[in-house]
């Protein structure tokens, strides 16, 4: 069975500037499929295009082998879930789950609303108005009227981001064991790499309206294709154009043996972070580099000698810093 | 800060004061005074004139009025509505279109109702466009009656409609739109089942607009509707002018005063702040 979503050297160039340019990418069915990238990356003009919210100036968007370029979105077997819900305010939790059933004209609605309510836990809120929910209320209304319809594929742009940071981190981890339940295909568009690494099956990273690399989380944060996805994916350390993650450099007084890898370097300063310390150290040619030590391997005083080392097996061999691209 | 506060509202309510609760005072006073001979009052306290008020005749007027006032708001909301929902979706072109909804505050209303009599009447550019075309042989009676009244308050009315609807338009969550042909909804579809309940206020404010100025109008059936559509606003003109009972035209006045202020504490108890 081919991919569920597809698409095929896909653009969208406004008349003013190009928003995406030549993404082909493919989402298996039950995947979670993110796609990451900074602010104006074009991740959610991309999810726009699948919707069918904007039209694609060039390529094919296929869903399930049929292309859907020209269908508009009440015509497409997707749904969305809006960074703000985008929940209708005039109709109760009840009429904003219905509202896709009843324009389908399935049978059943009631029980169908009633299973969707159970999903997300929202029992009793039928008669509600959004208005009078919390956040994660809400959002779990948003996911509801979308799943109910059984898309081939759900949008989900940014669901997050509208939770408070401690929210956030709960919501996060219903919302997999969610999609892990009903199985459907999501498609979820984040700026946070944090959130993209721990839900998804593939991310695809996006830079200036391009991709930049699609891999499972492992491959993108372990083995990145470019600098730019080395760096936005976690901090790096770069140490004559080799990378090396803070968590894999290594600090010690004394030189460490066997086949490590070795630079002298000074402290500069130490940062508590509770469950780590953040050493910051500049090696002789001035360069920074940041080791992440437990803090049981004990502390730093800025102005001391110390060795920074690594397994060679961590190094990230990634093209050379080109001039235009030093920071 | 309090003191500057009652500075700032100082303008306004003396404004109000004096040229809204002061004459309101004197009409009240004037409806329990007997008419004087020439015009005014004479000093000599009655009923008479709210007794007057339960004549048929004026109950007959007054529903008349009340129905003639509800289909025009109606009309202006069918068509304003339409018209709103267009300028909002006209880009870059809506500041012009909006200018064109109030050009015609430019003019004078009673020009642009005199404007109507010159369409509408026998001799006027449509009888005899319609008569030259061979259309039709005799004039059609247009002018003179219900239908050009509400002719006339639709068309006085219908930037009122407008401008409100417009503003609740655009302050609309464009996302909902989305939200809505997202989950299958055909742009009818969205337009009766989102657009229009959300507008509900924008509808409130803008019928509230326009019924409680046609209540009161005077000029356009005065103009348009001849001796056969008389509304409550001639009966008080006339009272004023050619009949000189000003302490029955003061009773009407206040009738018609207190029928507005009951029902906009019935909507304004009914749907809260909303409305304002």
């Amino acid at each position: 069975m081919g991919p569920v979503l597809e698409l095929r050297n896909v653009s969208k160039h406004y008349p003013t500037h190009p928003a995406v340019t030549g993404i082909s990418l493919a989402v298996n069915r039950g995947e979670f499929y993110s796609l990451l990238g900074p602010s104006g990356c074009g991740k959610t003009t991309t999810l726009r295009l699948v919707a069918g919210f904007e039209e694609a100036t060039e390529g094919d968007i296929l869903l399930n082998g049929r292309r859907i370029n020209d269908l508009k979105p009440y015509q497409r077997n997707v749904s969305t879930v809006f960074q703000n819900y985008a929940l209708f305010p005039h109709l109760t939790v009840r009429g904003n789950i219905e509202f896709g059933l009843k324009r389908q004209q399935t049978k059943d609605i009631a029980r169908k609303v009633s299973d969707a309510m159970d999903m997300v836990q929202l029992n009793g809120k039928e008669d509600r108005f959004p208005g009078e929910l919390s956040g994660g209320e809400r959002q779990r209304v948003a996911l509801a009227r979308s799943l109910v319809l059984r898309p081939d594929v759900l949008l989900l742009d940014e669901p997050l981001s509208a939770l408070d940071p401690i929210l956030r981190k709960q919501v996060r981890a219903e919302l997999k064991s969610l999609q892990r339940r009903v199985g459907t295909t999501f498609l979820f568009v984040t700026h946070d790499q944090e959130e993209a690494l721990s839900l998804s099956d593939q991310i695809a990273v996006m830079n200036g309206g391009r991709l930049e690399q699609v891999g499972t989380p492992q491959e993108i944060y372990l083995r990145p294709a470019s600098r730019f996805v080395a760096g936005f994916l976690g901090a790096m350390n770069w140490i004559d154009g080799i990378g090396i993650r803070p968590e894999a450099t290594r600090i010690s007084r004394s030189a460490p043996n066997g086949d490590a890898r070795c630079v002298p370097g000074t402290v500069q300063h130490a940062m508590f972070l509770g469950n780590c310390l953040h050493v910051e150290t500049i090696l002789h040619n001035g360069d920074r580099v940041v080791a992440e030590v437990s803090r049981l391997d004990g502390s730093f005083e800025s102005g001391e000698n110390v060795h920074l080392w690594w397994n060679p097996a961590d190094e990230l061999l990634l093209p050379r810093v080109l001039p235009h691209e030093v920071q | 800060m309090t003191q500057l506060r009652r500075l700032f509202l100082a303008p306004a309510s003396l404004t109000m004061g004096v040229l809204f609760l002061a004459p309101l005072a004197i009409i009240f006073v004037y409806s329990w005074l007997s008419r004087g001979v020439y015009g005014g009052v004479a000093a000599k306290a009655t009923l008479e004139n709210y007794q007057r008020l339960f004549d048929p005749l004026y109950a007959v007027i007054l529903l008349r009025t009340f129905a003639m006032a509800a289909v025009a708001t109606l009309g202006c909301l069918i068509l304003g509505f339409p018209l709103a929902l267009f300028i909002s979706r006209a880009g870059a072109r809506k500041n012009l279109y909006l200018q064109l909804v109030i050009l015609p505050f430019w003019t004078s209303f009673l020009v642009r109702t005199y404007a109507w009599m010159f369409l509408l009447r026998d001799t006027g550019l449509i009888n005899s466009a319609l008569q030259s075309a061979g259309l039709i042989r005799a004039p059609l009676p247009l002018l003179y009656n219900n239908g050009a009244v509400f002719l006339g308050l639709v068309y006085g009315y219908l930037p009122f409609v407008v401008l409100p609807l417009y503003a609740t338009l655009e302050r609309l969550d464009k996302n909902l739109l989305e939200a809505a042909a997202d989950l299958g909804a055909k742009p009818w579809t969205t337009l009766t089942r989102v657009v229009v309940p959300l507008c509900a206020p924008g509808f409130r404010a803008a019928a509230l607009l326009v019924f409680i100025p046609c209540l009161g109008a005077y000029l356009t059936p005065d103009l348009l509707g001849g001796s056969k559509t008389v509304m409550v606003g001639n009966v008080i003109q006339n009272q004023f002018t050619t009949a000189r009972d000003w302490p029955f035209g003061s009773a009407v006045s206040l009738l018609l005063m207190a029928v507005v202020m009951v029902l906009l504490l019935l909507l304004i108890r009914r749907n809260g702040e909303e409305l304002i």
